[in-house]
């Protein structure tokens, strides 16, 4: 299972990690050498199997519609990088 | 003995009858911390100041006779379980000054039971590792041995409870980050069933697959932490609603007519050849204890290192995504808002990091997600119903803990794969969401060997009960780590 | 050539819940920024999300009330994209198993009763709110920078997914309407576009008619009224054409309705693959619903409104019109059938009156009908007095102004004002006596043929009696008189 380097950009890209050309190359070749690994699970017939999210069957966890206390705005800001008026702030996002 | 070396079950004892104070203990940890740090460094933060006054807090209490089962004891906290007002940093440059305004259910069990949080310990970057070597903050060396790596990702809890900088530590496990490091340390560190304990609060590596425990000196108080740590919690929705009863007493019961399974699959081949020996007298004490072995298979565990490696990353992609210099952590700034989340992701992620990050978006992204994601929790459902099958024969498992001691430092960081590979011993549990702990079982080289004995789910007592016999019938745990050795390390690192 | 516009309706709705969907903070609208925030819906490091179950009640409903299939087995998945009002960057929202399929909608087109097919209704959690500032302020295209305020982040929404069965604006207009009328009644929603609860996103096409090939869709979004959907999506259907027409071809887009400019643009935008990387919530369990408890919540629906003016058509003898315009509203609906309780005798005159001079009058003071002074018994009564002939219509739109505004009986009126006609033929043979001498030339030119100011005496007969007059009297006598 070889990665290409387009795919690795891509997926950098998707992921919003910033690469340089040698980690472009390095991750390509460890994750392609992790992925070849994985190509192990091919042996398996899974075709009636189905898939597993929680190891233990629960359902219906449910909270009642009851109001509770929302923290002050100076916490909820308290470690925002950028602050202005009230809100965070994000440099232009165009 | 030193009073830090006590365990966790003597020293509350003596601090509810009075014969010491829980200043005086705090204060003896933080002197005991101070000549030990400089070598192990065990600590990303070490809150001597807020444990002193929750000390003094608690001696005024203690006055009035009030009982609590971890009353005045110091403990530290791995450093992905939030606390409110103490910086949490997950070990990331990301979270450098990240300051939570809220505090994590398991820690806010440990201050209500009266235990005092002396520090938050040292990890792999965001729990994703096998040696503490990811850390923004620094390597933290293994007690025994300061070449070594003391495992990971919870090494700094292993490595302060190993050395007596804590009387025990709450650590985290998704893959073996428990039992890997308490086996590599010689302590006793259990990953309860999925559920058991509450994450909220706890940074998320892997959701379906986390789970907080406790790592300790001795088996009884891993017993007693889990008296405090586990239950229901209304604010984690895959919080487990099962009766909690009381884990310390079972201990004491004699293991006739206990049947424990042997899985084949874990004995494999290139195996150091002393944990082998190990692990092999561990069963036969085992058996002189009344136990009876049973051999078994667990064919499907060969996958569990593929399967993990596609969940863990894929989860990890996405709970990770919430760190884009937005709302709190680092930010590196851009001309643009997509240039501003690159540049922080970038330079706030290490490399380990960025690297399962990749892998989880890449098998999560659209074309890619049948063939691995979907695959893997179908393979997840293979072995999960294996571990149920092999349960209706025997109440246990016994494994190793690790196929290897705890190797040196920068040994696996240039293979990914190699690194991942240490855990395979412990990653097919969490997929399983069973409970298993690690126990000191012996030495390779004068380096600890862990055994792992591996449960029924929600039956946490069963493996504590086998694990103390075992501890009680040999005296592997009374072993310890050179601290004269960690002192004079540390004189010369400062 | 003939071309036919297909348009599918994506409409995001915010659940009127006391809590978000996964915390227990507040949802009141209008608040100061970030302060109905908490560590769970800033999406701070460790937290949990636990699902409100009041959400997934009103989302039942939601389906339900549309003629969906209710999944007894659902569950939430995680839809990954970073953007800075998506805290956890990514947004808690159901995949491969939304909780209600396959339902319809009923709207009146230019071709009668048209059914718009409702694919899914799935239940997912409401992003924050971004202010452009700076430079061009309040657009996002010309911003220096943007604030954020995470008070609406973790509202629950429904999102409301039509099949592509809508061929006009028109229609998309009557399917909004309708939409939002059903979710009002079943009091899930404000259905406040002004405050964001209801937002609508249009995939407009158009195709050479009878072609069953699909022309490349566009997507509209930024329409902050129905009024406005009508007409971008109307605007857009007269561009893909033109466009068509000059052999060009539609590019895959989103394009957004720019109000000062009456057109659709082009939406700049960072060019995106849409790789969404869904998968299931690890953090959330299924879903699972009894098909008692659905059926329960299907029980608990209130009449809805096309049922409601089914039965105001049969019960009530109004026109498919009269009736249409009265179930519009729940309030208005409701008030008229208080009225008509009251006076069961004359339900279209009682519906006259709402349509009229009280339809008028609610137009103008913009406010709840059960809010006004006035109520269903005073405009009962008032219909009885003019069938019972104590006042003439006339006299009656004076009075009904007098109860709008004080909320007094039209009896009381009557009685205090002295208003009541007059019916007895005597007092009313000598009005129109007096008037005979009075316009003796008047009278003598409609004796020669000028019918056209009969009209003229009789409104002076009924002024020489104050207004009292019963006016059909005053019309039968006065001509009985001339025609002799
Ligand atoms: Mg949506
Ligand atoms: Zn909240």
């Amino acid at each position: 299972m070889d990665l290409s380097y387009a795919e690795v950009r891509y997926i950098a890209k998707l992921a919003r990690l910033e690469l340089s050309e040698k980690e472009v190359e390095s991750y390509t070749a460890q994750l392609s050498t992790v992925l070849e690994y994985m190509q192990q699970l091919d042996e398996l017939n899974l075709k009636d199997v189905e898939p597993l999210t929680h190891v233990f069957q629960m359902q219906n966890v449910f909270r009642e519609d009851k109001v509770a206390m929302s923290l002050p705005q100076k916490q909820i800001l308290q470690n925002g990088p950028e602050v202005q008026s009230g809100h965070f702030k994000v440099p232009q996002i165009l | 003995m030193n009073l830090e070396q006590l365990s966790l079950t003597e020293i509350s004892k003596k601090i509810s009858n009075h014969e010491v104070s829980s200043v005086e203990v705090t204060e003896n940890l933080i002197r005991h911390i101070e000549k030990t740090e400089p070598a192990l460094h065990s600590f990303i933060t070490v809150t001597a100041d807020l444990a002193l006054d929750a000390a003094r807090k608690f001696d005024e209490m203690n006055i009035k006779g009030e009982s609590f089962l971890l009353g005045g004891v110091p403990i530290a906290i791995k450093d992905l379980l939030c606390t409110k007002n103490i910086k949490t940093t997950c070990a990331s440059r990301m979270l450098e000054n990240f300051v939570p305004p809220y505090t994590a259910t398991a820690v806010e069990k440990i201050e209500q039971a009266g235990g005092i949080i002396i520090g938050k310990t040292n990890m792999d970057e965001f729990a994703m590792g096998s040696s503490t070597e990811t850390s923004y903050f620094g390597k933290t060396r293994n007690p025994w041995d300061l070449d070594c790596v003391p495992g990971g990702s919870s090494g700094g809890s292993a490595s302060s409870v190993a050395a007596h900088q804590a009387y025990a530590a709450l650590g985290s496990d998704t893959g073996g980050s428990i039992r890997q490091p308490a086996a590599f340390c010689g302590i006793v560190g259990l990953k309860p069933t999925y559920g058991m304990v509450s994450r909220f609060g706890l940074i998320a590596f892997a959701s379906s697959l986390d789970q907080v425990g406790p790592m300790t000196k001795t088996v009884e108080d891993a017993a007693l932490l889990m008296n405090v740590l586990s239950g229901y919690d209304s604010k984690d929705s895959t919080s487990a609603q099962v009766p909690i009863s009381d884990f310390v007493m079972p201990l004491k019961k004699n293991l006739k007519g206990m049947k424990i399974g042997v899985p084949k699959e874990f004995f494999i081949d290139g195996m150091d050849l002393e944990v082998k020996a190990s692990i092999e007298k561990a069963i036969t004490q085992l058996e002189q204890l009344g136990c009876t072995m049973i051999p078994v298979s667990l064919p499907h565990t060969k996958y569990s290192l593929s399967v993990y490696y596609i969940i863990a990353p894929a989860e990890a992609s996405s709970n990770l995504g919430r760190y884009d210099g937005v709302r709190y952590g680092l930010r590196t700034p851009g001309d643009n808002l997509n240039q501003m989340y690159e540049k922080t992701r970038s330079s706030g992620f290490g490399a380990e990091v960025k690297r399962r990050i990749m892998l989880g978006t890449y098998t999560l992204s659209s074309g890619y997600y049948d063939a691995y994601y979907l695959k893997a929790m179908k393979v997840r459902r293979l072995i999960k119903s294996e571990f149920d099958q092999v349960f209706q024969k025997v109440d246990c498992l016994v494994t190793p803990t690790t196929p290897t001691p705890a190797f040196r430092f920068g040994e696996k960081t240039q293979n990914p794969l190699s690194m991942y590979l240490a855990d395979i011993f412990t990653i097919s549990i969490n997929i399983a969401g069973v409970p298993a702990i690690s126990i000191p079982c012996g030495f390779s080289k004068n380096k600890p060997i862990g055994l792992q004995l591996i449960g029924k789910p929600f039956e946490e007592s069963t493996i504590l009960q086998v694990a103390y016999q075992y501890e009680q019938s040999t005296l592997s745990n009374q072993l310890k780590p050179n601290l004269k050795k960690i002192e004079e390390f540390s004189k010369n690192e400062l | 050539m003939n071309y036919e516009p297909v348009i599918g309706l994506e409409v995001h709705v915010e659940l009127k819940t006391n809590t978000k969907l996964f915390c227990g903070c507040s949802t009141v609208f209008g608040i100061e920024a970030n302060t109905q925030v908490c560590p769970v819906c800033l999406g701070l490091p460790g937290t949990l999300p636990v699902i409100n179950a009041k959400a997934i009640e009103f989302a039942a409903k939601v389906g339900l009330a549309l003629n969906c299939t209710v999944a007894t087995h659902s569950k939430m998945d995680r839809k990954n994209y970073f953007y800075p009002d998506l805290p956890k960057a990514y947004q808690i929202s159901q995949y491969d198993q939304p909780l209600n399929m396959n339902g319809y909608l009923e709207i009146s087109s230019s071709s009668g009763t048209k059914r718009i097919k409702i694919v899914r209704i799935h239940l997912e959690e409401d992003a924050g709110k971004l202010v452009h500032a700076g430079g061009k302020a309040g657009r996002l295209d010309a911003s220096e920078y943007s604030l954020v305020d995470y008070n609406r982040g973790g509202v629950p929404l429904v999102e409301i997914v039509s099949a592509p069965d809508l061929n006009s604006g028109e229609e998309a207009y009557e399917y909004l309407t309708s939409l939002k009328n059903i979710l009002l009644y079943i009091g899930v929603s404000d259905c406040n576009m002004e405050e964001g609860s209801l937002r609508c996103d249009a995939n407009v096409s158009v195709h050479p008619k009878g072609s069953s090939v699909l022309g490349t869709k566009v997507e509209v979004k930024n329409m902050n009224s129905f009024k406005f959907c009508k007409q971008a999506i109307e605007y857009e259907i007269k561009r893909q054409i033109a466009r068509l027409e000059n052999h060009e071809a539609i590019l895959q887009e989103s394009r957004l309705w720019d109000i000062t400019e009456n057109k659709t643009r082009v939406m700049r935008s960072k060019e995106e693959a849409h790789d969404y990387r869904y998968f299931p919530e690890p953090d959330l369990v299924p879903i699972i619903l009894s098909s008692e408890w659905i059926d329960g919540i299907k029980e608990s629906l209130p009449e809805l409104p096309s049922e409601k003016q089914k039965r105001f058509i049969q019960s009530y003898q109004l026109s498919e019109y009269d009736a249409k315009v009265l179930v519009n509203d729940q309030s208005i609906a409701a008030w008229y059938e208080l009225a008509v309780q009251a006076y069961p005798t004359n339900a279209k005159g009682i519906a006259n009156w709402m349509m009229g001079d009280l339809a008028a009058q609610l137009n103008e003071n913009k406010t709840d009908i059960f809010k006004l002074k006035i109520e269903p018994q005073h405009l009962a009564e008032l219909v009885e007095l003019i069938d019972q002939n104590v006042i003439s219509s006339k006299q009656a739109k004076d009075i009904f102004l007098e109860m709008f505004q004080t909320g007094q009986f039209p009896k009381m009126i009557v009685k205090s004002k002295n208003l009541i006609q007059i019916n007895d033929p005597l007092i009313i043979e000598q009005a129109i006596s007096k008037i005979i001498n009075e316009y003796s030339q008047i009278v003598q030119q409609y004796k020669s043929g000028k019918q056209s100011v009969f009209g003229f005496l009789v409104g002076k007969t009924i002024q020489a009696t104050d207004g009292k007059a019963n006016p059909k009297m005053v019309n039968e006598m006065l001509k009985k008189n001339l025609d002799v």
